[in-house]
């Protein structure tokens, strides 16, 4: 296979998938995308401790999704769209290039079968 | 062109690996050909953007070598090699895969199957990858079945808010 952007190596865009890979910080990324929220908030919307809330939190913010707020005593946690974008362009990418080369195979399968088909045995 | 629009599948189907699937209008001789000859290859492989091959050596036997390396508009160039483990044309090709400067981590193997019912091929081409390491790029096609799955409307509402 090929890579879609050669030779580079991107840690963020691998902190970004890591964090991603979990259903519960999906989930959590969800919410955040229609409003901010804090600890307690997102405690209470899904079946998690606190503590377990915050580390998750954690590895979202360390990816660069989200960020929380410094002073507030709320802490509220907002996404950060920026990570995600990086993330999705990347597969989009991916997919293009082998979209690329399958569509030249179609061309070229087209020219062998014609000339398969005038030709005999090649 | 084919009448049918040809869709690229990309799936997840271990925690290892990246699988594409494809169906060509072609026996899968054809298919098979093109994946073999370097006459072949040279038309359709990573030939984009200006993008060539400058390099195609195929030693198509069970340990054989395979060695492609390409050149950009720029002079730039990235290699990649391999070994051939099993060939059953035009079935099954296995190889392992491994880029002069990685973009993940150890070596990879592919396995391109074919199989063919009424003149047309499906072809599924999986890629699994060697250590945990690597599983970033796992992750990374994960990414799309989550995106595609449940995470549509996650996109949808980030586009308007995206900060690039």
């Amino acid at each position: 296979m090929q890579p879609t952007s050669y030779g580079t190596t991107d840690r963020r865009l691998d902190a970004t998938f890591a964090a991603l890979a979990d259903p519960t910080r999906r989930a959590i990324l969800a919410r955040l995308a229609s409003g901010e929220a804090s600890v307690t908030e997102l405690a209470e919307r899904f079946p998690m401790t606190q503590a377990a809330v915050s580390k998750h939190l954690k590895v979202l913010e360390r990816a660069g999704l989200i960020s929380r707020a410094r002073d507030a005593q709320r802490r509220p946690s907002r996404i950060e769209g920026r990570p995600l974008a990086e993330a999705t362009r990347w597969l989009e990418r991916y997919r293009k290039v082998w979209e690329g080369n399958y569509e030249r195979l179609d061309a070229l399968l087209d020219e062998l079968k014609t000339a398969k088909r005038k030709g005999g045995e090649r | 062109m084919m009448a049918n629009a040809a869709k690229l599948e990309i799936t997840t189907p271990g925690d290892r690996e990246i699988a594409m699937t494809r169906v060509f209008d072609a026996p899968r001789e054809l298919v098979f050909d093109a994946w073999t000859k370097p006459e072949l290859l040279t038309r359709w492989l990573g030939i984009h953007n200006g993008w060539t091959f400058a390099v195609c050596e195929v030693d198509l036997r069970v340990g054989g070598k395979f060695r492609f390396v390409w050149r950009g508009p720029d002079g730039n160039e990235m290699g990649m090699g391999g070994t051939y483990t099993e060939i059953v044309r035009p079935e099954r090709l296995v190889s392992t895969e491994r880029f002069d400067e990685s973009w993940y981590p150890g070596e990879a193997v592919d396995t391109l199957v074919l199989t063919e019912k009424d003149g047309r091929t499906t072809s599924t081409l999986t890629m699994r990858l060697e250590s945990k390491e690597a599983r970033d790029v796992v992750l990374r096609s994960g990414m799309e079945s989550g995106i595609e799955a449940g995470y549509a409307r996650l996109d949808g509402l980030l586009g308007s808010q995206v900060r690039t």
